[in-house]
């Protein structure tokens, strides 16, 4: 019984171990975002290997979610006859919820799994070490970047990903709703100013479906960075970290998209 | 007699009594029927044979205890704090993660000469090589690069001591996404303002320092390299800055028998034209022999033994000589 009870207390104190050391890793990532030198050169490499390569994935999840939203939806609305709604309903879930949570997953498995993979097999063919030795901080060289590319592209990619799954949605309405275009649009904006807006110029939905991917891509990151800088065990521990990444960025994600909307909702407050 | 060998004394003659005596016993009967006196004169024999058998053990554990504490004595500085000319010196250093890994560590590195850390695999070689480093911090002890103390320096500080060192790992550690080029260019481009072509010049002066083409390999990727190659490039990249020590970790790993002696000739090179203090960790007792101006050697967690090639090899202790398996 003492034996289990020591093996619990063990287990929990690595567990609160783990987790001081990954806000530590957070914390020194984004404070190292002002700290000279700038690697500047790794920033943009990181830009494109998050963002721009994560962009074909993005552009056709986005576009066949917007599209199948709509489908969805119309045998409901058109039970109701409010057909003519369809642009209200794909908008508002593709800006506030699906846009983001969908975007963030597809890069958490591309870019997530990749950035875990690379800082791993770097962790353990002593690569990490030998930037140490170097007089190179790894977390400045190589989290940093990752980290702030991230933060960058993530909303960049949200922004492509809500538009695309919007147009999805417009093919649907034009060829299966016989919904005009322009009424399509007319209300996807009508639903955008129906809930209000901050500083009377950005649209809550906006802020809303903005500020999670930004949450998100620092989530992403960190979470690859720290799994990639603490593996050990070889080409098989590569394999875990990879797989730890996406699997713990993929709960984080909808586990923080609940507590985002439910601040969000308490604090834009809707006209 | 001592109160410490007394007690040793006391310990070795009673472990061996019980064996002994029987042992004994069999010895002092010679086999075949007895008679009355016989048995008594038997019996006084083998009492004789007990004493003297447990009289030699006590002798012998006692001789092997002051050896090892004379073996350890010897590399440990007399009042605490750096020695005056040594470059690289650990003091007493503890090291523990879930069970003890150094104990009572103490060596130093003196300008110019190369120390090779031998021991058996898992005694502790790397860790040393990493807490020179300050990759890790001991538990207690002190460890002093140039006179100061880095085993209370922040990850920052250490950085700005690590540059005055070169690392050569054992993999070579080569930064696979970045050309051999690159590679070495890399110490000059993150610490120095050089200019791109006086950084080209140093590379191309490096990498002909140990023996390659830069035309040849300047462009490769590590992955194009050989394992020899590779080694090679990493003492380049080491010695870029112009480091005064540098630190190899089992430098001859994994290299055929032609290649393992361009190295060790490398790293007799550069100490030998530049004057680079080295710290070497190898179980190639051959290459270490060459190459060693003072060799370590780390078993059960100590300091076995420090002193000259000639010294190991004079040496009486057992372990040594296994260790150095007819060599």
């Amino acid at each position: 019984m003492l034996q289990l009870l020591d093996r619990l207390n063990d287990a929990a104190k690595r567990k609160v171990q783990a987790l001081q050391d990954y806000f530590i890793l957070a914390w020194n990532a984004l404070r190292f975002i002002f700290a000279r030198p700038f690697y500047g050169g790794d920033l943009v490499q990181q830009m494109d290997a998050i963002g721009v390569q994560s962009l074909g994935i993005v552009l056709l999840t986005g576009f066949f979610t917007g599209m199948v939203l709509a489908l969805q939806s119309a045998v409901q609305l058109q039970t109701f006859g409010a057909s003519m709604y369809i642009g209200r309903l794909v908008s508002a879930s593709m800006i506030r919820e699906l846009g983001p949570v969908l975007a963030s997953i597809m890069v958490a498995g591309r870019a997530g799994s990749g950035i875990a993979a690379e800082l791993g097999s770097m962790k353990v063919t002593e690569q990490i070490d030998a930037l140490n030795t170097l007089g190179t901080d790894p977390i400045k060289k190589l989290v940093t970047p990752r980290v702030l590319a991230a933060l960058i592209m993530l909303p960049v990619l949200t922004i492509i990903n809500d538009f695309v799954g919007i147009v999805g949605g417009n093919l649907i309405a034009r060829f299966y709703l016989d919904v005009p275009s322009t009424l399509y649009w007319r209300t996807v904006w009508e639903q955008i100013a129906s809930n209000g807006f901050t500083f009377r110029v950005f649209p809550n939905d906006f802020i809303q479906g903005l500020s999670k991917p930004f949450v998100f891509g620092g989530v992403i990151a960190v979470t690859a960075c720290y799994f990639g800088l603490n593996t050990s065990g070889g080409t098989e521990g590569v394999g875990l970290s990879t797989t730890r990444t996406v699997v713990t960025s993929s709960i984080l994600i909808l586990i923080l998209d609940y507590f985002i909307t439910q601040i969000l909702l308490s604090v834009l407050v809707a006209p | 007699m001592s109160e410490r060998e007394t007690k040793v004394r006391g310990a070795a003659a009673r472990d061996a009594a019980g064996d002994d005596h029987q042992q004994a016993v069999e010895e002092a009967a010679g086999g075949g029927a007895t008679t009355g006196d016989e048995r008594g004169e038997r019996a006084r024999r083998a009492d004789d044979i007990i004493r003297q058998k447990q009289a030699d053990r006590a002798r012998t554990a006692i001789q092997t205890e002051l050896a090892e504490e004379a073996s350890e004595a010897r590399p440990r500085p007399e009042e605490p704090g750096p020695l005056k000319d040594g470059v690289i010196e650990m003091e007493r250093v503890y090291l523990a993660f879930d069970r003890p890994v150094l104990e009572d560590v103490s060596f130093a590195a003196f300008p110019g000469e190369t120390l090779v850390i031998v021991g058996e695999s898992g005694s502790g070689k790397s860790v040393a090589l990493k807490l020179i480093l300050r990759l890790l911090q001991p538990d207690s002890g002190r460890v002093y690069i140039c006179g100061q103390d880095i085993a209370g320096l922040s990850f920052t500080e250490a950085l700005a001591v690590r540059q005055k060192m070169g690392m050569v790992f054992q993999s070579a550690a080569l930064f696979d996404s970045m050309t051999v080029f690159e590679n070495v260019a890399y110490p000059l481009r993150e610490h120095t303002d050089l200019k791109e072509d006086e950084i080209e010049a140093r590379v191309r002066e490096k990498l002909e320092f140990v023996d390659l083409d830069p035309n040849d390999v300047m462009e490769k990727l590590p992955a194009e390299l050989s394992g020899g190659m590779k080694k090679r490039v990493g003492i380049a990249r080491g010695m870029a800055n112009n480091a005064e020590i540098m630190l190899y970790d089992e430098p001859t790993s994994g290299l055929d028998p032609l290649t393992t002696g361009t190295i060790t000739r490398l790293i007799m090179k550069l100490q030998r034209e530049l004057n680079v203090t080295s710290i070497v960790v190898s179980h190639d007792i051959r290459s270490a022999f060459k190459m060693a101006t003072h060799i370590a050697l780390l078993a059960d967690r100590k300091i076995r033994f420090f002193g000259t090639p000639e010294e190991m090899t004079a040496s009486d202790d057992r372990y040594i000589r296994d260790f150095l398996g007819g060599f």
